[in-house]
């Protein structure tokens, strides 16, 4: 038996994608760029999955950017807006609880003399759009806020700092990492007032190495690569284009029936954590006080006191339910997580802390088989808890 | 002309009648190290010494490489061989040598001969005193010096004539299946692998044993001391790895006994099962990456409580090494960068704050009388459920 709920670190690749992929690295495995009929077939590839990935989106395909994943499509935000717009300020807010591939970027920035606002957030995650509106400044070029957390599943109000953000019109530009929230909510940029997001691939069952970024009409960044030119410049470098075709396929078969795929998530998010809830010792991170609709649909971060969160992992992993730890073992990798530290995780149990995490293919027996494998495996790893 | 490397062994020069086994022994290493780079080699034997004739063309650099981790070879020297060794054409080739070799010609040299072929009309003495002086007038930049001239140019007179220069360090030791096979303990830490190594260098054939205990220890560790099986078998030859899953028997252990024995009870338990799978396997003796006073594990009084159970020869190459000179070993051999990757000690739940570091015997054998009742069954299960992973090297 096997229950993968390792799906925020990636998921499996759609069977439907991967023939696709096959076929345009088997047949039509030209370059893009070039002009003969091979490079045109290819270049149809490219342009179908934009219109794809641009009607999830509602925006036109000329405002996506294929990446090569999240990583890139954050630095790509982040440095190109910075290096484009040098003279609209050299301040940048964001939260405590970003992606390292947003922070690590930022803090590259601080080296060449950006300051950078990382705002606190509540105890279930969110940063308060007020705090958010007090942080700007005359000289704030960018606020980046992530859609969804991926240690603990937090939706962030990204709605409504757009919409302050619009309101005090001063031309900040917004940048959303939507990597974990693409493909489990439909996101309209122009409607949010968002003027960059980044989508990764491979947590919507498209492949590794593919994701895009999208950038609002009229927003000017710098390329970060640079060569032959592609994609306007913006992004040089020979398309993938089996990833970009399997990307733009994924899209489309996950946007379907989008709600009710949504509900059922909820539904298996809710008998999870009812069931963990009634074990002694064991919390729910960034649930209480609201409506599980408010929180992300496929993230649930779970504390279990007194046990190490690795020695739990690979217990549950024996039993073939695949979880992530919430942080690294903490005698090597001395800086715990950043988020369950920022939502105010006791110290305790930053290093007992589990992610299990949901795609649309999980169903109600792998919900269950978790549920009895964290019921057996508990009491047994008690037993032998240092004290 | 041709290429040609010329082996010397030290030790191996006074094993008497048993000499040839040790010289075959050293070939087929040679032969076995040769095989995995690029190009056809041809090792003889011959007068204490091993030539290796190089076929086609090959990386100079793999070569030595791949010879330097050899046991048992002293050094080795890339030789160009002379065929026409008739004076004229020996002074030419020797000269030609000695331009393609070095691109800056001011150095002091002296020539060293040594002549088999005692029907050659040079002697020895005048071979170095007249190639001295052929090479003085062609090379106007070179100058003689006998006593610590910069480069010693070798000429060889023997059915052919050979010539060279520079000399690599071998990995000394003694070829591999000259003394035997033991079982080492091998964990994911720095120390074990350096001992397989050591004790491989002194002519040893190496198994090893590793024990698992999931879910306290990962997959990825497991993987790791594969990965070090692996690095290390380029030295020591093929690895028979038998993983031992023993988290039930230290559960056991920490159910049953006091915390701070656990160390020094789960270490006599794994050398009862070492030494089990020593002894069917033909091993003479068991390895430890030990050293004294390193950890609680290792005083010496700690030591004396596990070579307790012991009863095949515990050897501890590392027993006196600090721990600096392990590490240079082990970045020397390669297996440091992979020893250091964090898996290991994830769960440090059994080991207690404060372990005994100087167990008394007595003690810890009435401790273990509270594991009677299944320990038996447990070590036979651990025995019987061992995985083996076989590491080609």
């Amino acid at each position: 038996m096997e229950a993968y709920f390792d799906n925020a670190a990636t998921t499996s690749v759609f069977p439907e994608v991967g023939e696709i992929m096959r076929k345009v690295m088997e047949q039509d495995y030209g370059n893009p760029s070039s002009r003969h009929t091979k490079g045109m077939e290819a270049e149809q590839y490219l342009k179908k999955a934009a219109e794809i990935l641009a009607g999830t989106l509602k925006c036109q395909p000329k405002e996506i950017i294929f990446t090569s994943g999240g990583t890139e499509s954050n630095n790509l935000a982040l440095l190109g807006a910075a290096a484009a717009n040098p003279r609209a300020g050299k301040h940048i807010v964001t939260t405590r609880i970003e992606h390292p591939s947003v922070h690590e970027p930022l803090a590259y920035l601080e080296q060449q003399g950006y300051d950078v606002t990382y705002l606190p957030v509540d105890k279930n995650g969110r940063v308060k759009v007020r705090d958010v509106e007090d942080a700007l400044r005359d000289d704030t070029v960018l606020v980046s806020v992530m859609y969804v957390n991926n240690e603990v599943g937090s939706v962030e109000p990204i709605c409504e700092i757009g919409r302050m953000l619009r309101r005090k019109n001063e031309g900040v530009l917004f940048h959303v990492d939507a990597i974990q929230a693409y493909g489990k909510y439909k996101i309209q940029p122009k409607k949010l007032g968002v003027s960059l997001l980044s989508v990764s691939g491979h947590k919507i069952h498209a492949p590794k190495g593919t994701g895009f970024l999208y950038v609002a009409d009229g927003v000017k960044i710098k390329p970060i690569l640079f060569g032959g030119g592609q994609q306007g410049g913006v992004r040089s470098g020979t398309e993938n284009v089996p990833g970009i075709a399997g990307l733009g396929e994924a899209a489309r078969k996950i946007y379907q029936d989008l709600e009710q795929k949504r509900e059922k998530l909820y539904s298996l998010k809710n008998q999870f954590i009812q069931a963990m809830q009634t074990l002694p010792g064991v919390t729910v991170n960034a649930v209480e006080g609201i409506a599980l609709e408010e929180t992300a649909p496929h993230i649930i971060s779970v504390s279990f006191e007194g046990i190490k969160s690795e020695v739990m992992l690979h217990a549950l992993a024996q039993e073939g339910v695949y979880v992530s730890s919430g942080s690294a073992c903490s005698t090597h990798h001395p800086e715990l997580s950043g988020t369950l530290k920022a939502i105010g995780v006791a110290d305790s149990l930053l290093d007992s802390t589990l992610r299990f995490s949901m795609s649309f293919l999980t169903g109600q027996e792998q919900v269950q088989e978790a549920v009895a494998a964290v019921e057996k495996v508990l009491p047994v790893l008690r037993r032998f808890t240092k004290h | 002309m041709y290429q040609a490397f010329l082996l010397k062994y030290a030790e191996i020069g006074i094993k008497g009648k048993n000499r040839y086994k040790f010289e075959n022994a050293l070939c087929e290493q040679v032969r076995r190290h040769l095989e995995r780079i690029d190009g056809s080699f041809r090792v003889v034997r011959e007068q204490g010494r091993i030539f290796v004739e190089a076929e086609e063309d090959f990386d100079l650099e793999d070569a030595v490489e791949a010879m330097g981790r050899v046991f048992g070879v002293s050094s080795i020297s890339p030789v160009t061989v002379i065929e026409d060794k008739e004076w004229d054409s020996l002074t030419k080739a020797v000269g030609d040598f000695v331009e393609e070799q070095y691109r800056d010609r001011t150095f002091s040299f002296k020539v060293k001969c040594r002549r088999s072929d005692k029907g050659y009309p040079y002697t020895s003495p005048e071979v170095c005193v007249e190639m001295g002086s052929y090479l003085l007038g062609r090379f106007p930049g070179l100058s003689v010096d006998v006593h610590s001239p910069d480069v010693f140019i070798w000429v060889e007179v023997r059915e052919k004539a050979y010539v060279y220069s520079k000399v690599y360090r071998g990995a000394g030791g003694m070829p591999l299946g000259t003394n035997g096979k033991a079982m080492l303990l091998l964990s994911g830490g720095i120390d074990s692998p350096v001992a397989g190594y050591m004790i491989a260098k002194r002519g040893v054939f190496v198994d090893a044993v590793y024990f698992h205990a999931p879910p306290y220890t990962s997959e990825r560790a497991k993987q790791k001391v594969v990965d070090l099986a692996n690095q290390i078998s380029r030295y020591t030859g093929p690895i028979r790895l038998h993983v031992v899953n023993f988290t039930e028997i230290q559960m056991y252990i920490y159910e049953q006994c006091p915390h701070e024995e656990l160390t020094i009870i789960m270490r006599r338990y794994m050398m009862r099962i070492a030494q089990h799978i020593a002894e069917e396997s033909g091993c003479l003796g068991l390895v430890t990456g030990e050293s004294i006073g390193q950890v609680a594990s290792q005083t010496m009084q700690s030591l004396a409580a596990t070579n307790d159970v012991c009863e095949l020869p515990v050897y501890r190459p590392l027993i006196a090494f600090d721990k600096q000179e392990i590490v240079d070993v082990a970045e020397k051999i390669g297996t440091y960068e992979t020893s250091i990757q964090p898996y290991e000690d994830c769960c440090t739940i059994f080991v207690a704050k404060h372990p005994v570091t100087k167990p008394v015997l007595s003690v810890i054998r009435r401790s273990e009388e509270k594991l009677a009742e299944k320990i038996g069954d447990m070590v036979t299960e651990a025995l019987e459920t061992r995985e083996i992973i076989e590491i080609d090297g």
